[in-house]
């Protein structure tokens, strides 16, 4: 094994970060994606039911690469106007993996008790509220394990970018392998750091989880503190909730 | 107590006055079908203002149905029902009647309230919070006023030291006091009680019936009830009504139901549940 130099480390590292920031981007665009058509398919209206499911199916069972394709050589030719590779690559894996998403927030949605819509509409809580009140905070903690699973495809997927000339991990990497003609150790290398950011939005996304059931008097927060500090820490669970939807998938 | 929900008649206790005596809820030819399987069968009633009426009969009989489209939980399928004067689903269109939409239905059904057999409480609220947020987010109130006013009736149920507890933290029981003041929160005029105390363990079915008796014998506000504590029927009710076969086979006092009942179906019943 050669040793890899600094300058060839300095590509790697600013590769992880470009696939840092699509994971970010596409789970924030997939999130949404998941909420809007999973919950769209749950509507009493079957024709925002049938449109989001159609919406589901033509978008799980594409490619994501033909769609990142698509989107970045057909797009251009097509209607004229051309995407950065990374804001293509984030549509294309945003919506599938959103399609992907959606399946577990309607999942979720529909495992909540209909007592509970049923408690929402004694108290003449319109549908939406009924939603935004009680059926998504209930779900919510549902959700989060196969999220996680989603998140980490997600992260393995962003390698795809490489083949369209984006500087992510797996591009920097087959730069260095051409340049120094080695595989080995740089695709081990390479192996490491993505289980590494693997490993990282797990103990994450664990975290969101038991402060989602907590929310919901599931599994008390850890002990020690007392009123005032389950309280900041409900307060901070409710934010972290927030923020980790927009970027949950 | 803090529920007076009908202003301008205080009442005393154990006197249950009928208001002016209006019809508060109207069931006209009224057919609901669950399949083949004709629950309830053209049925006409009604319930004056201030009236505590309860519904008893064998399970299948219809009577947790009646509860459940007044709460819009189930739809009608012949027939109409109105509240206070207003159909509940309907609206008066060009002299016909038509479905009424969602919103509609929604005004009419704020005057109802509904405490239900597995409590239902909101396991992502606390408790203080379950019981305001319908008052503020339906019915605007400020959430000042709303939390004084949840305050108040948590004590009135004897669990106003238990605001911050999240339902999962409660039993059985206090967690239905906790569902009967959030459906008081909402000044409903009518409470329907479905088999409140059907899921409680038996030492606990008291408490919830002590708040029941308190709240009927020193508010006005008009019960319907669906139970199978006859003691506590005969405690609260002005009017008893015998279901069998979607139909009310015969009604009048508790007195006169549970001491002289003139059907042979009411006498086989509670010679069974007494």
């Amino acid at each position: 094994m050669s040793e890899l130099t600094w300058g060839l480390w300095q590509l790697l590292l600013s590769g992880a970060w470009v696939t840092v920031q699509l994971t970010v981007y596409s789970a924030a665009l997939g999130a949404v994606v998941a909420f809007g058509i999973g919950i769209a398919r749950t509507h009493r209206l079957w024709i925002v039911r049938f449109l989001s499911g159609l919406y589901m199916e033509i978008f799980r069972g594409t490619s994501a690469l033909v769609l990142m394709f698509w989107l970045f050589f057909v797009l251009p030719v097509a209607f004229g106007w051309q995407l950065l590779p990374l804001w293509a690559a984030v549509l294309a894996l945003g919506l599938s993996y959103g399609a992907y998403g959606s399946e577990v927030v309607r999942g979720a949605v529909a495992a909540v008790s209909p007592a509970q819509r049923e408690a929402g509409v004694a108290l003449s809580f319109t549908p939406a509220q009924q939603l935004r009140k009680i059926i998504i905070p209930q779900a919510w903690p549902e959700m989060i394990p196969p999220f996680n699973n989603l998140l980490i495809e997600l992260l393995k997927g962003t390698a795809l970018v490489s083949i369209m000339g984006v500087g992510d991990i797996a591009f920097g990497a087959s730069l260095i392998r051409n340049a120094t003609g080695q595989s080995a150790p740089v695709y081990t290398i390479i192996l490491l750091m993505y289980f590494v950011l693997a490993f990282v939005l797990t103990r994450g996304m664990r975290v969101v989880e038991r402060h989602a059931k907590a929310g919901i008097g599931q599994a008390p927060p850890d002990s020690g503190s007392g009123l005032l500090g389950k309280l900041s820490l409900r307060r901070q669970t409710a934010v972290t909730g927030d923020a980790t939807s927009a970027g949950g998938i | 107590m803090s529920a007076d929900s009908n202003p301008g008649n205080h009442t005393t206790e154990h006197t249950n006055p009928t208001a002016d005596g209006r019809e508060l809820i109207r069931f006209d030819k009224v057919t609901k079908r669950f399949g083949d399987n004709t629950v309830l069968d053209n049925l006409d009633f009604t319930v004056a203002a201030g009236k505590h009426v309860t519904l008893i009969g064998p399970s299948g009989s219809g009577k947790t149905t009646i509860l459940r489209l007044l709460m819009t939980l189930l739809k009608v399928d012949e027939g109409t029902i109105r509240v206070d004067g207003d159909y509940l689903t309907h609206e008066e269109k060009g002299g016909k009647l038509v479905p009424a939409g969602e919103r509609h239905t929604r005004e009419v059904r704020k005057k109802i309230g509904m405490v239900f057999q597995q409590f239902n409480l909101f396991p992502n609220m606390k408790v203080l919070r379950n019981i305001m947020e319908a008052p503020v987010h339906v019915l605007g109130l400020g959430k000042d006023e709303a939390e004084q006013r949840a305050r108040e009736l948590l004590d009135l149920v004897g669990l106003g030291d238990r605001c911050d507890a999240y339902p999962t933290q409660l039993s059985g029981g206090q967690q239905q006091r906790v569902a009967i003041a959030r459906a008081l929160a909402m000044r409903p005029q009518v409470l329907l009680l479905d088999e409140v105390t059907s899921a409680l363990d038996p030492e606990l079915v008291a408490g919830v019936l002590d708040v029941l008796r308190d709240i009927a014998h020193t508010t006005d506000i008009t019960m319907l009830c669906v139970t199978h504590e006859m003691n506590f029927a005969r405690d609260i009710s002005d009017d008893v009504l015998m279901f069998d076969a979607g139909r009310v086979i015969e009604s009048g006092s508790p007195d006169k139901i549970f001491s002289d009942p003139e059907h042979e179906r009411t006498r086989e019943f509670l010679s069974a549940v007494l």
